[in-house]
């Protein structure tokens, strides 16, 4: 197979689809970023795509409760369509707001095949917006994270706090499909930050279904894919020197191992 | 939670009128009540319990020929809620068991409310139908002691009355109420909404200077609030009217006060001033930018300037980067977030409106406050009315304006600065503003040019009109006094914008669908219509087809409203389908209110009748022009006598805690500054997270050009010399670039006057002498001007806390905002040390100039009357001596000296590194007397660099012929010391103190 297509959602206040595009096609991919209402008046487009893309952003500004109102629309018109999409050998992610979506679809986590939504990402304990990096450490299978172990991404969210009933929470760890927690890496130490930013329970930073295909993230991996994406780079660069210096940021390599799960 | 009912009929009729209540509310820990909780107790109110109901009201007239069952009333309040953690209520008032007070918050009619906008969009796609939804909050308050004025206190923290209805109840009136009532602010006006004729032609003199002052007179005898005309434009629009032999409307009236404003014409910068026939935008700003481009000949890198909605500069061979900045200060003290949220996605439509539209892509801020423990109070209005807000509640609700703002439209907002200051407790000084991005052609045409043509549609996109900022722009014009309309504050709604612009900037402008494009900021259509009329010389307007937010609205408020999220675009005919069928596939509403014509003149109709037909000439030009003459202020200013201190640890340690010194992290922390991906130097930079005064982002992911954004100002010296005050505002911004790694030969600077009392020849003078120092200190850097605003009249005129009548003037302040672009992101340069054993350097000289300085400021003892020099050759000298070191990656950090002086850049260097500095002051080039002076002098030209010991040599060869000092080493540790040029030691701390220090007094927040 070569270069898979890749289709990154916008419109309604998603505002990370520039550079979601933009990070898979430096993965080797192609991608286009489709307007929910283009793909709602032509939802067969999506049997042309094996990678779906919810971006981060404001949709709808947030109101009524993060990523509810664009949900809704999508599954009221594209319920079908997207269980086609995810029951087909695809990959599917959510960052951020595009993970607040995928619970309110009850893509994530879809415990026991259902379809409701079981899980919440709450106000921050902050209650406020945060901007900050964050170190990760995968914790499951999912082809979206493989090799790579810890690695380190910003955050930038006020509703961002991983919560479910102690049930649930017990099961999505029983079945492995928590993919990332918030631990005291690198970027910690360097900046004397919390390893958790925002009170998500287990330390949960985003979570798989079950077969690891569909990810559900609230760190941005596309704003991690550059060096110069780091709060530290200049520090890296006086450490190791400029011709030492790696051009990459640690992102990149989530949107690599989507491409090549596709090779 | 408890319920108590409230009984409804749940089965009406088709076409009958129903309201329903959902009220949700958290079914786990609500984060957000704790805080406020926590917030509360913090303020000495005596709460236990907080709890939160968040409330709908929907407010629905059947459309289908179904009826409404109570099972779709149930999936409507599935809608508004998350079943992990809420739980919601119909037709019920939720009640926590056991509470004290209840506090309702919902908004006044007619003030934007998003959440129930998008309540909306999300029910009728569910239930179609005529329906409005109305949101509100209620706080349930419980704790021992508490009294109804506690939980009345709570109401005005939490809510501004201005905009917003506070509703308090006690738990037993709550039970016998069965709640808080129905929250339902529906706009209810009875007139018809009709064209006055204003009786102009019999008018005496004092009804012209009556009208122009506080405005139309209505039916009852109140005015309709100033239209901020002074008798000499009185009587240019009655000699107009009287050769057209008619009386005007009031669509007209209104209309040339808008167009003919101060703050649409500028008419201080505009007018002669003294001998100075031209005036002094057109000789000191415009004129250095003309004598600049000149000079830099084949290296001119200006594309646009002043002549659009933000200046033009070049990015690389395809793409133009632009920058406007504005203000937003009078709607800021009345309502901070809503003012605020309006000033960031209003200069948002600065960029949409640049030339055939750029996309915005960065977002900066300055906030000038009041102090904020300053609990003083102040009213508008005699007899202790009309209380205004504080410094503090200022503070949160501006920070939380551009925080929603910035934040929702998906621009990350890196750079900012925050000052404070007892004079700007009557008006706070807001900037913003915004960087674009714009391929050099589009559709084939060049994209910074832009012309209207006859028969083009006049078409209106984005929100509605209401009648919010109605008289906002003479509002601005105007110092606040009583007679201040609450309709000049408006909400933001970002969605509806960030619709907007995704849907002109990145696919109607490439598809080739409009000619031209202008925002609605100031006068709303009457002013963007008849600007972008001058284009192809004339316009007609048909006020009915303009869309409105609620019925009875008059056609001259329809016409100057200054409602949000709107834009004009001029569509060909034959485009306009195709336009407006992309509009509404992207959910964005596009209306045609008229044509554009090369008549010469603008009319507009309103019920089939002419309601304005005035000459585009008379419009543009028509206003008089006024002299203006300005006299140097008698003032004493004396050198304050000082001690030395003799704890000089303790204080560094005071400089550090102050308001003025501290982080802002919590501002920093809370706007989104990585969005679009282009992040490289951060507002909070090394380990230990310091703020910086530059920031640096690649604007266009393929590339590695970054912008370099800086901006400087130092109010404190404008009293002393404000010819000091501009030319160190000009070189700090420089100089904060260069810092950073910007090229110093391709800096383009941006200026913002806010001044006060500008009718006042004083004031005049200080305005004329900072302009002046503009040219001289622009074109000596070459550094043009590419894009400015002014705002006039920043001045609060109301009474103290005795009820005494005080007048309070904000310094005059000239914010200078730099754009810089740099080839390789890669050699941008951090503030932070990065290696014990690395050398610490001070280029330039420290002397004795400590007039206006934060020194002499917190030892309280006077002004000063030496403000710092800025020498513009030796400082060029050395900020180009500087680049070429960078580029050669020679230096490790680099840090402005300004505000508190040169041991505020070392601190914060160190602190940025968490790593200790040992430094002596024998090695310090300049001419000082005394310690103190020497660490806290402002003197201008100065940047404090780190250099790795090998690199020595090399570092200083690339310096040969500049003044600098090698001032001490990093060291391993966190010890910083400084020895005196006796070798004294007369600091001992070390960075963790320092840091704990610095981030003290705004870490609260």
């Amino acid at each position: 197979m070569g270069k898979p297509n890749v289709m990154v959602l916008t419109g309604y206040g998603i505002n990370c689809d520039e550079e979601s595009k933009f990070a898979f096609e430096k993965a080797g991919a192609m991608a286009k970023i489709v307007h929910v209402n283009d793909l709602i008046d032509n939802p067969d487009r999506l049997d042309n795509y094996e990678i779906l893309f919810f971006p981060g952003g404001f949709s709808h500004g947030d109101d009524t409760g993060s990523g509810k109102a664009l949900a809704r629309k999508i599954d009221t018109y594209l319920d079908e369509e997207l269980e086609g999409f995810t029951r087909r050998d695809t990959l599917t992610i959510g960052v951020c707001n595009g993970f607040q979506v995928l619970t309110h679809l009850g893509l994530l986590p879809a415990l026991d095949g259902a379809s409701e939504k079981q899980v919440a990402l709450v106000h921050n304990d902050s209650a406020r917006y945060i901007d900050r990096w964050v170190d990760l450490k995968v914790n499951n299978a999912s082809p979206w994270l493989k090799d790579m172990g810890e690695f380190s991404a910003p955050i930038a969210h006020g509703e961002g706090k991983f919560y479910a009933d102690p049930e649930t929470l017990k099961k999505i760890e029983q079945e492995g499909q928590v993919a990332l927690r918030y631990f005291d890496g690198p970027i910690c130490d360097y900046q004397g930050f919390e390893a958790n930013p925002n009170g998500s329970l287990h330390n949960i930073a985003g979570i798989t279904d079950k077969t690891g295909r569909i990810l559900g993230m609230m760190p941005h991996p596309e704003r991690a894919i550059e060096i110069t994406h780091l709060p530290n780079w200049t520090y890296l660069k006086s450490e190791q020197g400029r011709e030492n210096l790696p051009e990459e940021g640690p992102g990149m390599q989530l949107f690599r191992n989507a491409v090549e799960y596709f090779e | 939670m408890a319920n108590l009912y409230i009984k409804q009929d749940f089965s009406p009729n088709k076409g009958d009128r129903m309201v329903f209540t959902v009220d949700v509310r958290s079914k786990i820990d609500d984060k957000r009540a704790e805080v406020l909780r926590e917030k509360l107790r913090k303020e000495g109110i005596p709460v236990d319990e907080v709890q939160i109901v968040d409330n709908y009201t929907i407010d629905y007239t059947e459309g289908s020929d179904d009826q409404i069952h109570p099972e779709d009333i149930e999936t409507v309040a599935g809608f508004l809620t998350d079943p992990v953690t809420e739980e919601s209520s119909i037709n019920q008032s939720p009640h926590p068991d056991e509470f004290d007070y209840a506090i309702q918050i919902g908004f006044k009619p007619g003030v934007t409310d998003n959440v129930g906008h998008t309540a909306k969009e999300v029910i009728t796609d569910y239930l179609p139908g005529d329906m409005d939804v109305y949101t509100s909050q209620t706080i349930f308050l419980s704790g021992q002691g508490l009294q109804e004025r506690d939980a009345k206190e709570v109401g005005y923290k939490l809510a501004n009355p201005l905009i917003q209805n506070i509703k308090v109840k006690g738990e037993e009136m709550f039970r016998i109420d069965k709640g808080m009532g129905i929250n339902r602010p529906v706009v209810e006006i009875d007139e018809k909404p009709t064209a006055d004729i204003v009786n102009l032609l019999e008018a005496s003199d004092e009804e012209l200077t009556l009208i122009g002052k506080k405005g139309l007179a209505n039916l009852d005898g109140t005015r309709r609030g100033p239209l901020a005309m002074d008798l000499n434009y009185m009587k240019a629009v009655h000699s107009y009217f009287e050769k057209e032999g008619r009386n005007p409307t009031d669509v007209e009236v209104e209309s040339l006060a808008q167009t003919w404003s101060e703050h649409c014409k500028h008419t201080t910068f505009a007018n002669q001033m003294d001998d100075i026939e031209d005036g002094i935008f057109s000789r000191y700003i415009k004129g250095a930018t003309d004598r600049i481009r000149e000079l830099k000949g084949k290296d001119d890198f200006c594309i646009s300037v002043f002549k659009d909605n933000s200046g033009g500069i070049e990015f690389d061979e395809d793409h133009i980067i632009s920058h406007k900045v504005e203000t937003h200060n009078s709607p800021s003290a009345l309502d901070p977030f809503g003012g605020a949220i309006t000033g960031i996605v209003g200069v948002n439509r600065d960029t949409m409106g640049f030339g055939l539209g750029a996309k915005p892509v960065i977002n900066i801020y300055g906030f000038c406050f009041g102090n904020p423990d300053d609990e003083r109070e102040l009213f508008k209005g005699p007899d202790f009315t009309q209380m205004m807000l504080s410094p503090k509640r200022i503070m949160e609700g501006v920070v939380e304006g551009v925080n929603v703002g910035g934040n929702c439209s998906g621009i990350p907002t890196p750079q900012g600065f925050t000052i404070f200051d007892d004079r700007y407790r009557g008006k706070p000084l807001v900037y913003v503003g915004t960087v674009g991005l714009m391929p050099k052609e589009s559709a084939g045409r060049l994209s910074h040019e832009k012309k209207a043509q006859p028969g083009d549609f006049v078409v209106m996109a984005g929100g509605r009109v209401g009648k919010d900022g109605v008289h906002g722009a003479t509002f601005s014009s105007e110092p606040m006094d009583t007679g201040s309309p609450a309709t000049a504050v408006q909400i933001g709604d970002p969605i509806t914008q960030k619709k907007m612009s995704d849907a002109l900037v990145k696919e109607a402008r490439d598809l080739g669908l409009y000619n031209s494009i202008t925002d609605n900021g100031a006068g709303g259509i009457s002013c963007s219509v008849a600007e972008m009329a001058e284009e192809c010389g004339g316009c007609h307007v048909q006020l009915d087809s303009v869309p409105t937010k609620y019925a009875g609205i008059k056609p001259w408020e329809i016409w100057i409203s200054e409602s949000q999220e709107r834009m004009t675009l001029s569509v060909p005919p034959g485009k306009w389908a195709e336009f407006n069928d992309l509009m509404q596939r992207r959910g964005v509403e596009a209306t045609v209110i008229g044509k554009f014509e090369d008549s010469g003149k603008c009319v507009v109709e309103y019920g089939g009748e002419k309601v304005m037909d005035v000459d585009m000439e008379f419009l543009h030009n028509g206003l008089p022009s006024e002299k203006l003459h300005t006299k140097e202020p008698q003032r004493e200013t004396y050198e304050p006598v000082l001690d030395e201190p003799e704890d000089h640890n303790d204080t560094f340690h005071t400089m550090l805690r102050r308001p003025n010194m501290s982080s802002w992290e919590f501002i920093s922390q809370q706007f989104d500054h990585e969005v679009q991906g282009g992040s490289v130097i951060k507002p909070l930079q090394g380990a230990g997270g310091v703020n910086g005064d530059a920031s640096v982002t690649r604007p266009l992911l393929s590339s590695q050009k970054a912008v370099v954004l800086s901006q400087a100002l130092n109010p404190s010296y404008s009293e002393i010399n404000p010819y000091d005050m501009a030319a160190a505002a000009i070189d700090t911004a420089v100089r904060n670039a260069v810092a950073a790694g910007a090229n110093p030969d391709k800096i383009a600077i941006l200026d913002n006057f806010c001044w006060c009392s500008s009718n006042e020849p004083e004031r005049l003078w200080q305005l004329k002498k900072a302009a002046e120092a503009c040219y001289d200190t622009a074109v000596a850097y070459g550094t043009p001007f590419i894009s400015g605003k002014d705002s006039m009249f920043n001045d609060f005129k109301g009474y103290d806390e005795n009820g005494e009548p005080v007048k309070i003037s904000v310094p005059p302040t000239l914010l200078i905002s730099s754009m810089s672009v740099m080839d390789d992101a890669k050699k941008a340069i951090p503030l932070d040390a990065k290696y014990g054993t690395d050398l610490v350097y001070v280029i330039g000289e420290t002397n004795d100039e400590m007039g206006g300085s934060e020194y002499f400021a917190m030892r309280g003892k006077g002004l000063g009357t030496t403000t710092p020099k800025v020498d513009t050759e030796k400082n060029m000298k050395a900020y180009k001596a500087l680049h070429n070191a960078m580029e050669q990656d020679l230096v490790e950090s680099a840090q402005s000296v300004h505000r508190g002086g040169l041991i505020m850049a070392l601190a914060k260097t160190s602190m940025g590194g968490k790593l200790g500095m040992d430094l002596y002051l024998k090695n310090l080039p300049g001419n000082y007397s005394r310690d103190d002076f020497a660490l806290y002098s402002e003197s201008q030209g100065r940047i404090v660099v780190t250099v790795e010991e090998e690199k020595q040599e090399e570092f200083e060869k690339a310096m040969e012929g500049v003044t600098y000092g090698m001032i001490g080493e990093v060291t391993g540790d966190s010890g910083f010391t400084i020895e005196n040029s006796q070798r004294e030691e007369i600091i001992r701390t070390d960075t963790d103190t320092m840091l704990e220090n610095y981030r003290a007094t705004l870490g609260g927040f």
